[in-house]
């Protein structure tokens, strides 16, 4: 296996394409999307609702094969499932019928680590989100936000070596959200592993990234701005976004980001009002 | 409603209806008492033929053999309908070809299949167990095909993404879900497999609950129809009250359903 070539991004799309459908159905969701995520960089990838943004972690994820162009990570090109990426998804994704502890610790042993050490590892990240107390409770007995934390460990327990996030604390209320980007942030400042985080929250975005990536409205979306967050590390979600400089950079991102979200909107509108 | 207050109620109504029925088959309200004793019988008669089917020892045999056919077309009906339906929703293709035979195949009253099942396996306990695993087959059968065909698109890629193969899939996700679903239709299919044992006995056997009921009937011995109506009643919710212990064991993962106790 040849080995990667020195100074290779952690994660690199390649002019990506990915239509879904064929002949006169068919919708382009993305179109000639490149970017590279460094090694211990965090992306943040904003866009207005339906631009692709998740399109383009499920196929940095293997989930999903471009029509055109290619994804690679670690050096390595993507073909199916990428083995060392984490994926924290939007929705619930815990097997219901496990509970938080094997839910974590499920993670391990489909990699083959005998039972009692995988539970030994997964009791170690529930404590480190902070859940020992909640290990047998089953997901339906979890708040939304400890479930997130349930995920979180479960995606860190296996250390993938780049993690994708698909707008992870979307559903969560404001607070538990701030809670969580901090937690997020604690966690990854250890071993500082590349990320892709999703999410239609600019403030968010701002506050945890390094580097913000803005997409277009869809269909055919595209990127169109990339900006780097120059704030110091280790960082406090809340206290950040008092940041003079915080606010700049926020500025200076949605004078881009609001013409699209206004497409994206009048777009929707007519058709969707109820939305 | 304090739990007290309820079970006195439950209890009144018990009362209410045993005092009625005394009531008017001791005294000729409605009519002429013994005429009215022919059709109904009386509270006191249908106790001692109970008490008599006990103390003689008559009634075990009866329940033995219907407990049996019930568990025999369960178990049968379960299994095959998890085997079945699990493959059948890995297979569309297969599914798809089928489909119009399942469907037709269940929308058949399957008392019609009693006769045959008869002829086909005889008068003993196997045409009952059958006709039971007719009914119970398509129970389990669509809920676990429901079960595998529903489980969760993100569930499924997240499992994916922790890196499980089709067999790690297959037991972590497709099982535990098609199992939950088999075990949601748990009272249902137990119901069934008894129906169809009790119908079966009732067209032509004998022993068994059914037989016991068909030939009191044939003798126009009422005491004896809800004798064994009551028996029978009994028995179908100590069933009921085992397959809920079973059930919550089981399903302890489950959130609790809206607007059930």
């Amino acid at each position: 296996m040849p080995s990667p070539p020195p100074h290779s991004s952690a994660i690199s799309l390649k002019n990506v394409d990915v239509t879904f459908g064929s002949g006169h159905g068919a919708y382009r969701a993305v179109e000639a999307a490149t970017l590279d995520v460094a090694a211990g960089e965090f992306v943040a990838i904003v866009g207005p609702t339906g631009c692709g943004k998740s399109t383009l972690l499920n196929v940095v994820a293997g989930l999903l094969t471009p029509s055109a162009g290619s994804a690679s990570v670690g050096g390595r090109k993507v073909a199916g499932i990428v083995g060392d990426a984490g994926y924290l998804f939007q929705a619930d994704a815990l097997m219901p019928w496990k509970t938080a502890l094997d839910n974590v610790a499920v993670a391990l042993e489909v990699a083959g680590e005998p039972r009692p050490a995988a539970r030994e590892k997964a009791r170690g990240w529930l404590a480190r989100v902070g859940l020992s107390r909640f290990a047998d409770r089953y997901p339906h007995q979890l708040s939304g936000g400890q479930k997130k934390r349930v995920a979180l460990a479960q995606t860190l327990v296996r250390d993938p070596a780049i993690l994708l996030m698909d707008e992870p604390f979307g559903p969560l209320d404001a607070q538990t959200r701030a809670l969580m980007g901090d937690l997020l942030l604690s966690l990854w400042s250890s071993d500082r592993k590349a990320v892709m985080f999703v999410t239609h929250d600019l403030e968010e975005a701002v506050a945890l990234a390094d580097r913000v990536v803005v997409m277009s409205a869809g269909p055919s979306a595209r990127i169109i701005a990339d900006h780097r967050v120059d704030l110091p590390r280790p960082r406090e979600t809340h206290d950040i976004r008092l940041d003079p400089r915080f606010h700049e950079i926020q500025r200076a991102i949605w004078s881009v980001l609001k013409s699209e979200v206004m497409k994206a909107y009048s777009d929707e509108l007519p058709m969707e009002p109820a939305r | 409603m304090k739990r007290g207050t309820l079970l006195a109620l439950q209890i009144g109504v018990a009362i209410a209806i045993l005092a009625l029925w005394y009531v008017l088959t001791t005294w000729p309200i409605l009519g002429e008492v013994k005429q009215i004793r022919f059709f109904f019988s009386t509270p006191y008669d249908v106790w001692q033929r109970i008490w008599k089917m006990f103390a003689t020892g008559v009634i075990w045999k009866h329940l033995w053999i219907t407990l049996t056919e019930t568990i025999l077309a369960f178990l049968i009906g379960s299994i095959s309908g998890v085997l079945i339906g699990f493959w059948l929703a890995r297979q569309p293709r297969v599914a798809a070809v089928f489909d119009p035979y399942i469907k037709m195949a269940n929308a058949l009253p399957r008392v019609v299949l009693a006769p045959i099942f008869m002829l086909w396996f005889g008068l003993g306990i196997w045409s009952k167990v059958a006709l039971g695993v007719t009914l119970v087959f398509f129970i389990v059968f669509f809920n676990v095909y429901q079960g595998v065909k529903e489980v969760s698109p993100v569930v499924l890629a997240n499992a994916r993404m922790l890196g499980m193969n089709e067999r790690q899939l297959f037991r972590h996700v497709y099982w535990p879900s098609a199992l939950s679903w088999m075990f949601s239709s748990l009272h249902t299919s137990i119901g069934f497999a008894l129906v169809g044992a009790v119908v079966g006995e009732y067209l032509g056997s004998a022993a068994g609950l059914g037989y016991l009921i068909h030939e009191a009937e044939s003798v126009f011995d009422v005491a004896g129809v809800f004798g064994g109506m009551i028996v029978l009643s009994v028995f179908v919710i100590s069933i009921d009250w085992l397959v809920t212990l079973v059930e919550n064991r089981l399903l302890s993962w489950r959130p609790p359903v809206q607007g059930q106790g």
